[in-house]
């Protein structure tokens, strides 16, 4: 069942439809892509997720009941657009911040505490946010979202301002605070990343949602028969593959022939090997499946559907 | 803990803890007393240098000039005045003061010295000498004329009457005596001060959104709070910030104005001042002038402690109101724009009205009873600072009440408003905004 849902929820704004009749269904534990161009209406959902605006219809379900007000102590927001008081002090705006999503400020100070060591930031505790550099200060906002143990957790774009090393300190947190509970809406441009660690996503184009599902589902859906086949020798019977195979392209790299067949008919690639096995040495034989990115592209632009 | 206690508690506490605050509130006005305190030593202060003059005196009159504790004037006999300018230094003179045989028809006499002569000992002389020839001559009218007792009957014809203002007390029916003077100075200096305040304060809120919303921390802490929990509790805030920033002022008033009172009038107690009986006695035993008794007793009498303290309380209602009424649009603006360069095109029209209502403020204080009066102290915009002008002269109850329900209702309104533009401003990036903009986001529904 799913653990978050939105059903039907459209937002107009005054000159656009900013969403139009979404639903989206966020398994429970699910590292959750929500995809989509610039302007495409992710950022819309989001705020209406949090409910910092609320949408013109539709309903959200949050843990087999609809979102409350309350709900905001169970949710976790990092923003794409995020910041903080330059001339407070590091840990007294965390505090702040913590106590604002509902955490005591004893527990939030303890808490924090236990972050700030894990993440090699204790010493700025008492520093002026301004003091900080850019990527500190992203791990200072990434412990505040995380701090109260939400249920749901929403980062958008998490990793711009990281260098790598920091980025994936970052992407292993993520990971971890999957394994122990939290379900996790991640919502990107970056598409290597989506296929690293997300498990669902969705993708919204113009307002509306073209696309639901499992990751592998995704990319085997979009996959278009399409195989690799790298072989030394010559093959005599090229006439019988290209009567039941599509040769894309056939080309010859570092002494191996190379040929990339699509299989429109469904025949299989059982038939393609047996062919080739027969003249020459196989030396690696590969389905081509589509990246994210690819089918993010060819989706956007409406190429596939 | 109510998360909008939470926003009030930093917004109030960041403040507070800031050095300008600290100075503004405590050590500005510590500065601004003891310049004034200078200001009147230097000039109460008496000249207590030691001087000798030389006076050769070849006119008539006798001892033209009388020593006094600290410049003495010596007479010298059958002196050249030139010899003794000569000889001034070694003779250890400071100046020679010359009076001609007919300074009497001349009008002139002579101070020589080796340095500036001081104003204050140049005046002394010239009167001293001026009323001993009035008294030369006016003795020798009176001879002529041969009236007895003329100088004390002409004497008797000066006469200079007291004006007291008094006001007739509403409810007690009774008559009270009042300085028109000082209630309008009271009541614009009252008006002045909460024009000041809500400027001052009011452009805080808005520095204090524009803040949230170029950082970028505001999109965080709408997802824990309702954007208008945010706006009032900065709202809020910043208004215990100005009255803790105005008790600490009167506190400080009252201190100064207590011990200044310790200093120069310990013997007199305000009381009896306020009753203004005995002030002859007073003046007796307190050994000051009794003319300035008067003055003080005055003042005592139109600041009675009812008064006072009613006129604080009206204070405290107008500031917060106005501020309210303000703050709220000036959240709205904060919200709506990215800097503070694109603020100007909305607050000019929101400056312009105070400063209107300040000059209204000054024509009411000519006429309290006008039209304008009534009307600019019933209008939201202008009442908070009119109606602290009219206040001291006295408004009907009537008009006083309905004053503060419209004020009240008028900053719930705009509030409501103010806040359906800022909840879509702060989260509205890169877009210069028009009013017809501003009109949509009125609109829209939540």
């Amino acid at each position: 069942m799913a653990f978050f849902e939105t059903i039907d929820i459209v937002k107009n704004y005054a000159n656009h439809k900013a969403l139009d009749n979404v639903s989206i269904s966020i398994p429970e534990g699910s590292i959750y892509g929500l995809l989509g161009p610039n302007g495409a209406g992710k950022t819309s959902l989001i705020r209406i997720i949090n409910q910092i605006t609320a949408p013109d219809s539709g309903k959200i379900i949050f843990n087999g009941r609809e979102l409350c007000p309350q709900d905001v102590h169970n949710i976790g927001y990092l923003p794409e657009e995020r910041g903080l008081y330059k001339k407070m002090k590091v840990g007294e705006q965390a505090v702040y911040l913590a106590t604002l999503k509902g955490l005591s400020k004893r527990d939030a100070i303890k808490k924090l505490k236990y972050w700030f060591e894990k993440f090699d930031i204790i010493e700025w505790w008492d520093k002026k946010v301004e003091e900080l550099s850019k990527g500190m200060a992203q791990k200072v906002q990434f412990i505040v979202t995380i701090l109260h143990e939400p249920k749901l957790l929403i980062f958008d774009e998490p990793f711009s301002g990281f260098d790598p090393i920091n980025a994936n300190l970052l992407k292993q947190e993520i990971l971890s605070l999957r394994d122990n509970g939290a379900t996790v809406i991640f919502s990107t441009h970056n598409m290597s990343s989506v296929e690293e660690i997300c498990t669902d996503i969705s993708l919204i184009n113009k307002s509306k949602k073209i696309v639901e599902g499992k990751v592998h589902e995704i990319r085997e859906k979009y996959s278009s028969n399409t195989f690799e086949l790298i072989y030394n020798g010559e093959l005599a019977k090229k006439n019988d593959i290209t009567s039941k195979f599509e040769i894309i392209r056939d080309f010859s790299e570092n002494g191996n022939n190379i040929i990339e067949v699509k299989d429109p008919n469904n025949i299989g690639s059982n038939e393609l090997i047996t062919q080739v096995m027969n003249d020459s040495k196989i030396v690696s034989f590969k389905e081509i499946i589509p990246s994210m990115n690819d089918i993010f592209i060819q989706l956007v632009e409406g190429n596939i559907n | 803990m109510n998360k909008i206690l939470i926003i009030i508690q930093r917004e109030f506490f960041t403040r507070v803890k800031k050095k300008t605050f600290i100075v503004l509130t405590v050590a500005v006005p510590i500065l601004f007393a003891a310049f004034y305190a200078f200001l009147m030593w230097m000039m109460l202060s008496k000249d207590t240098e030691t001087r000798k003059i030389a006076v050769i005196n070849e006119s008539s009159i006798e001892a033209p000039v009388k020593s006094t504790d600290y410049t003495k004037y010596n007479y010298i006999e059958n002196a050249d005045f030139e010899t003794e300018k000569n000889n001034l230094v070694k003779n250890g003179y400071y100046a020679v003061l010359y009076v001609p045989k007919d300074i009497m028809n001349k009008k002139e006499a002579e101070l020589f010295s080796d340095k500036q002569v001081p104003m204050d000992l140049k005046g002394f002389v010239k009167d001293q000498i001026s009323s001993k020839i009035e008294r030369i001559k006016r003795d020798l009218v009176l001879s002529e004329v041969g009236i007895p007792d003329l100088e004390k009957r002409l004497a008797e014809t000066k006469t200079r009457i007291h004006l007291k203002t008094l006001k007739l007390d509403e409810n007690s029916g009774e008559a009270k005596e009042s300085s028109s003077e000082i209630l309008s100075i009271i009541g614009i200096a009252g008006g002045f001060v909460i024009y000041f305040f809500i400027l001052m304060y009011c452009t805080q809120v808005m520095r204090g959104v524009i803040e949230e919303k170029s950082n970028r921390i505001v999109e965080v802490i709408v997802s824990s709070v309702k954007p208008f929990q945010l706006m009032m509790g900065k709202i809020i805030g910043i208004a215990l910030v100005g009255l803790v920033q105005f008790l600490i002022w009167i506190i400080l008033i009252l201190g100064i104005v207590f011990a200044a009172q310790l200093f120069f009038m310990p013997d007199i107690d305000v009381e009896t001042l306020r009753q203004g009986a005995n002030l002859g006695q007073l003046a007796v035993t307190s050994n000051v002038d009794i003319e300035q008794l008067k003055i003080v007793s005055n003042i005592a009498k139109t600041l009675d402690p009812a008064f006072l303290s009613n006129y604080l309380l009206a204070f405290i209602f107008y500031f917060i109101g106005g501020y309210l009424l303000y703050a709220a649009l000036f959240a709205a603006i904060g919200a709506a724009v990215d800097n503070e360069t694109e603020t100007q095109q909305f607050m000019t029209p929101l400056a312009i009205v105070l400063v209107i209502a300040l000059y209204m403020g000054f024509g009411v204080m000519r006429n309290p009873e006008s039209d304008m009066a009534f009307w600019a102290s019933i209008i939201p915009f202008t009442s908070p600072i009119v109606m602290l002008v009219r206040i001291p002269f006295g408004v009907p109850t009537i008009e006083l009440i309905s004053s503060m329900g419209i004020l009240i209702g008028s900053f719930v309104g705009l509030t409501w408003l103010s806040g359906k533009i800022y909840r879509i401003g702060i989260l509205m990036y890169g877009k210069k905004v028009t009013y017809k903009e501003l009109w949509k986001w009125i609109r829209y529904k939540h």
